[in-house]
């Protein structure tokens, strides 16, 4: 018997057959990755090329404001990220620029005017509490960047707040006007539509900008690291409810191409709740995750006092998302529904 | 039976190792609701000792009376006696506290940690255990609410007892005082309070 088993081992061993390889069946558990550039690194790169525009319009605007607020949320991210990392036992993370594309969204996503430690503490609270006490990369589940942006909105009113965009005296004229958005809720000011998609307008330091955040977010789409779904049904949902109150109350198409434009929306529905961990995973899922964050949007600007809502609508959706999960599993093909 | 604890024993057991917040998580609403500032968090526990010890004594006195299926209205009634002279006390001599506090004064008819205690221990024992448990995890709960308290209005205002102990520079983290606050802080506290375990753990292996 054993004389047999080795007589087959050496028949099978490579030293028998010089110039040929033994036969080599790799088995491992689905899902199996077909593509050996994809993961997390590539993922990660391509959104902060994808954000480039965004960036460079935020630079061009506001300058060294832009310039401080992304360099104390990232630095602060990776720091945070290297030290929590450390404190878990974990092996270091940062390669994979996850935690600084985190930093570069929350730098985005902050007003110009904004001291550091607000940024500061952001990334700390986001990378920390949003990130890392639930396991990490691709375990959370609320977004990192919008984690933190929540708790320094609450935490620091006065400074994140919409009297924070206006009482800067600053050196750009752009950062010294109320933002769009809050204009329009509590003065009822109109700003004109091409400014508001060409980006010469304030608010956060990144979302100014309707056209940079649209190509940065079809270069994404194009790469498949976002899925088309979110940003389209979010966009579709405010645009519709937008319809509505635009003919219910005769403002010509403004008041919806205002609404499409101005604040985060643009930013929001490419960059931040596309992130792929907290949203469904399903195209199903992803579509009623994006109406579900389009509505939340909406109800918030009209309905609530702040002026703008995607932070808090993505949030709210994040947590939808393991039920909007367990609703959408697909049925294997060929098994009917009984 | 295995040996059940002595009176001292279980005095230590309610203060730290079998803390009623950090350990049993007991009393958690009122716990996240009055921590928003030292006072109010003092005076709270404060209350809570009176009723625990006054109901923990008395059931232990009545606990041969006890029939089983009428024992939880029975530890109701007598809690919400109690809780009732607290309420009232309180309205009476510390008017604006007792604003303050609002409805959690005659919440703690429902805390948890004090109808466990009276079902664990205050219903089996006699008077002088059950009045030592009852001081032990009251002291417990004092501690715990003071550590969560202070966190909250240092980091919240700046001040801790109405004393600025932070500089004046300090930017309020707002939070801190609202309901979000007390859940981070709390979650934060009790990941530490299982890291120190876990740790001690290790070293006496």
């Amino acid at each position: 018997m054993s004389n047999t088993n080795r007589q087959i081992d050496s028949a099978m061993s490579p030293e028998d057959r010089p110039g040929r390889k033994p036969p080599f069946i790799h088995v491992a558990p689905s899902p199996h990755i077909s593509d050996s550039r994809a993961g997390t690194r590539r993922m990660m790169v391509d959104v902060i090329l994808g954000l480039s525009p965004a960036i460079a319009v935020s630079l061009y605007l506001f300058r060294f404001y832009a310039l401080k607020q992304l360099i104390v949320c990232v630095a602060a991210c990776l720091a945070a990220e290297y030290l929590f990392a450390r404190m878990r036992g974990k092996y270091f993370t940062l390669k994979d620029c996850s935690a600084m594309v985190t930093g570069i969204i929350l730098g985005l996503s902050m007003p110009g005017s904004a001291p550091w430690f607000v940024g500061a503490l952001a990334s700390v609270v986001g990378i920390g509490i949003g990130k890392i006490i639930f396991g990490g990369v691709g375990m959370n589940i609320f977004n990192p960047a919008m984690v933190g942006r929540a708790f320094v909105m609450i935490a620091f009113a006065q400074l994140m707040g919409a009297g924070a965009y206006e009482n800067v005296t600053g050196l750009v004229d752009a950062v010294s006007g109320a933002t769009p958005l809050s204009a329009l809720k509590f003065n009822g000011v109109q700003t004109g539509i091409a400014p508001l998609f060409m980006g010469v307008t304030n608010g956060s330091v990144g979302e100014v900008s309707a056209i940079a955040c649209i190509l940065g977010g079809l270069y994404l789409i194009y790469r498949k690291t976002a899925s088309w779904q979110i940003p389209a049904s979010i966009l579709i949902t405010v645009a519709l409810i937008a319809a509505i109150t635009d003919i219910a109350g005769g403002y010509q198409g403004l008041f919806l191409l205002h609404h499409l434009f101005a604040g985060a929306l643009m930013f929001g529905a490419f960059f931040i709740a596309t992130d792929p961990v907290t949203s469904p995973l399903t195209a199903k899922g992803k579509m009623i995750f994006g109406v579900g964050t389009g509505c939340l949007i909406m109800v918030i600007r009209l309905f609530s006092g702040y002026p703008e809502g995607v932070m808090f609508a993505v949030l709210i959706m994040n947590a939808m998302t393991p039920l909007i999960n367990r609703w959408t599993i697909p049925q294997p093909m060929g098994q009917r529904e009984v | 039976m295995a040996d059940q604890p002595t009176a001292t024993e279980r005095f230590v057991q309610g203060i730290l190792p079998e803390n009623p917040v950090y350990r049993q998580l007991l009393g958690l609403c009122a716990t996240l609701a009055v921590t928003n500032g030292m006072k109010p968090a003092l005076t709270m526990a404060v209350c809570v000792a009176f009723v625990l010890v006054c109901a923990n004594v008395v059931i232990s006195l009545i606990r041969n009376l006890l029939k089983p299926h009428l024992r939880i209205v029975v530890f109701t009634l007598t809690i919400a006696t109690f809780v009732t002279v607290a309420d009232r006390v309180l309205a009476a001599y510390m008017f604006q506290m007792s604003k303050t506090l609002g409805p959690y004064i005659p919440l703690i008819i429902v805390n948890c940690l004090i109808i466990c205690r009276c079902e664990v221990c205050a219903s089996k024992q006699n008077v002088v255990i059950a009045a030592a448990d009852a001081l032990g995890q009251s002291i417990g709960f004092g501690l715990a609410l003071a550590s969560i308290a202070a966190i909250r209005e240092i980091l919240g205002t700046g001040m801790l007892m109405g004393f600025r102990v932070l500089p004046s520079f300090w930017p309020d983290w707002v939070i801190m005082v609202l309901p979000p606050g007390a859940f981070i802080t709390l979650g934060l506290l009790l990941g530490l309070v299982n890291y120190i375990d876990f740790k001690r753990e290790q070293t006496r292996n």
